[in-house]
C-alpha cells in the first residue's frame, strides 16, 4: 500500500499537512480539546483552522467515518492520514489522537485510585457518572431530527429505535444479536426505499 | 477485589474485544452495554461502580470517548494484580477493540469515498441511523440503571436529567457540567 496519487486527494482542500509529525501534533491538539464532545473540536480546527477539508468534505468523510465501525474521530483521524500519507499516515494519526489522550485518562486512573476510598472523590466520581449518562444521553436526542428525513420514513424509524432501545436496554440482548437482527431488514427495507421513484 | 486470571482468560478478554470491534457502529461508546455484560454480569472481572466509573473518568478527560476501553482493560488488569497487568489489560482492550475497525477503515474509506451514491452505501447510512440514536439513549438507561439502589439514587437520576436537557438544548461548555458534578458529588449531595 502506498499514497494516493495526488488527484485522489483532498479534491478543493486549500492546505494539507506538512510532514507526519505535522499530522501527530495537529491531532494531539485537536485530542487535547476534546472532552466529551469531539465532532465540534474536529470541525474546527481541521475545516476552518487547518483547513485541511473543506466543510463539504468534512461532512462527507464524517458521515463515513460514522458508519464504518470504530470510534468515529479515530476513524476520520485515520481516514485524513491515510489520504495524504498511506498506511503510515494512518498510523501517525491514530498514534496522535489516542497516544497523549490515554497517558492522560491512566494518570487520573492512578490518581483517582490512590483517594479512591476518600468520600469525597467517590463522590465526585459519583456526580461525574451522572452527568456524563446525561450527556450521552443528549447526544442522543441531538441526532433525533437527522431521522425526519431519514427515507425509509418515520414510522419505520420511530418502530426501529423502539425495537432497538428495547432489545438493548430492557431485554439486555447481545449487541450483535440486536445489529444483525434489526439491522439486516433494516438495510433491506432502506434499500427499496430508495428504489422507489 | 481478587481476580485470577490464567492466560486462557486474557486471551478470551481479546477475543471478546476483537468481536465486538466491527460491531462499533456509531462509536465505541454503542459497545458499553454489551462490554458490561460480558465484564459485569458474565465475567465478574469487573464490579459495578469500576465500570461506571471507567466511563465517568474516560468521559471527564480529553479525547476520544474510545479511551473508556482503555481504562475497562486497566482496571480488569488492576484487579488481578499491579500496574503490569494493568497495562496488559488496556493494551489488550485497545488492540481487540481497534485494530479490526481500524483495518476495515482504511480499506472501506477510500471505497465509500468513491461510491458514496451508490444505493447499496445510502441504504446502509439510512439504516443504521436510527439503530445508533437508539443505541445511545439505551446506553444512558444502562447506566443510570446501575445508579439504582445507590443512597438517594433520585438524585443522580434528577442531574442526569437535568445535564441531558442542559446539553441538548444549549451550547454550554461540557466542562462546566462534569465539574458542577463532580463538585456536588464531592460535597455529598449526591
Amino acid at each position: 500500500m502506498s499514497a494516493p496519487p495526488p488527484s485522489e486527494m483532498a479534491e478543493g482542500a486549500p492546505a494539507r499537512p506538512a510532514s507526519l509529525s505535522d499530522l501527530y501534533w495537529s491531532l494531539s491538539w485537536l485530542a487535547l480539546q476534546g472532552f466529551g464532545g469531539v465532532l465540534a473540536v474536529v470541525q474546527r480546527e481541521l475545516v476552518e483552522k487547518k483547513r485541511w477539508l473543506t466543510q463539504e468534505e468534512f461532512i462527507e468523510d464524517w458521515a463515513v467515518a460514522q458508519i464504518l465501525p470504530g470510534p468515529n474521530v479515530v476513524n476520520l483521524s485515520l481516514m485524513i492520514g491515510g489520504r495524504h500519507f498511506g498506511w503510515r499516515g494512518a498510523l501517525v494519526a491514530l498514534a496522535g489522537i489516542l497516544s497523549i489522550p490515554t497517558l492522560i485518562v491512566l494518570l487520573l486512573a492512578v490518581a483517582f485510585a490512590g483517594v479512591a476510598d476518600e468520600p469525597a472523590a467517590r463522590g465526585a466520581l459519583r456526580g461525574l457518572a451522572a452527568v456524563a449518562t446525561g450527556l450521552i444521553a443528549a447526544t442522543g436526542l441531538k441526532l433525533l431530527p437527522a431521522l425526519r428525513m431519514n427515507a425509509m420514513g418515520r414510522g419505520a424509524c420511530l418502530l426501529l429505535g423502539v425495537l432497538t432501545f428495547g432489545a438493548i436496554a430492557l431485554l439486555r440482548l447481545p449487541l450483535i444479536v440486536v445489529l444483525f437482527g434489526l439491522g439486516l431488514p433494516a438495510c433491506a427495507w432502506a434499500w427499496y426505499r430508495l428504489g422507489r421513484p | 477485589m481478587n481476580l485470577v486470571m490464567t492466560p486462557a482468560d486474557w486471551m478470551a478478554l481479546l477475543g471478546h474485544f476483537l468481536s465486538l470491534s466491527l460491531l462499533a457502529v456509531g462509536g465505541a461508546i454503542a459497545l458499553a452495554p454489551d462490554m458490561h455484560r460480558y465484564l459485569v454480569d458474565e465475567r465478574q472481572w469487573l464490579t459495578d461502580p469500576e465500570f461506571a466509573s471507567s466511563i465517568a473518568l474516560a468521559q471527564a478527560a480529553p479525547g476520544p470517548n474510545v479511551l473508556f476501553i482503555a481504562l475497562l482493560g486497566w482496571n480488569v488488569g488492576l484487579n488481578t494484580g499491579g500496574y503490569g497487568a494493568a497495562l496488559l489489560g488496556m493494551l489488550l482492550a485497545m488492540t481487540g477493540v481497534l485494530v479490526p475497525s481500524a483495518t476495515l477503515t482504511y480499506a472501506a474509506s477510500r471505497w465509500a469515498h468513491r461510491n458514496r451514491t451508490r444505493r447499496s452505501v445510502r441504504a446502509f447510512k439510512l439504516a443504521m441511523a436510527p439503530i445508533v440514536v437508539a443505541l445511545l439513549l439505551a446506553t444512558a438507561w444502562l447506566l443510570s440503571a446501575g445508579m439504582l439502589g445507590r443512597p438517594r439514587a433520585w438524585l443522580s437520576w434528577s442531574v442526569t436529567l437535568l445535564c441531558m436537557l442542559i446539553v441538548w438544548r444549549t451550547r454550554i461548555h461540557l466542562l462546566w457540567l462534569l465539574g458542577a458534578g463532580a463538585l456536588l458529588g464531592a460535597l455529598g449531595w449526591i
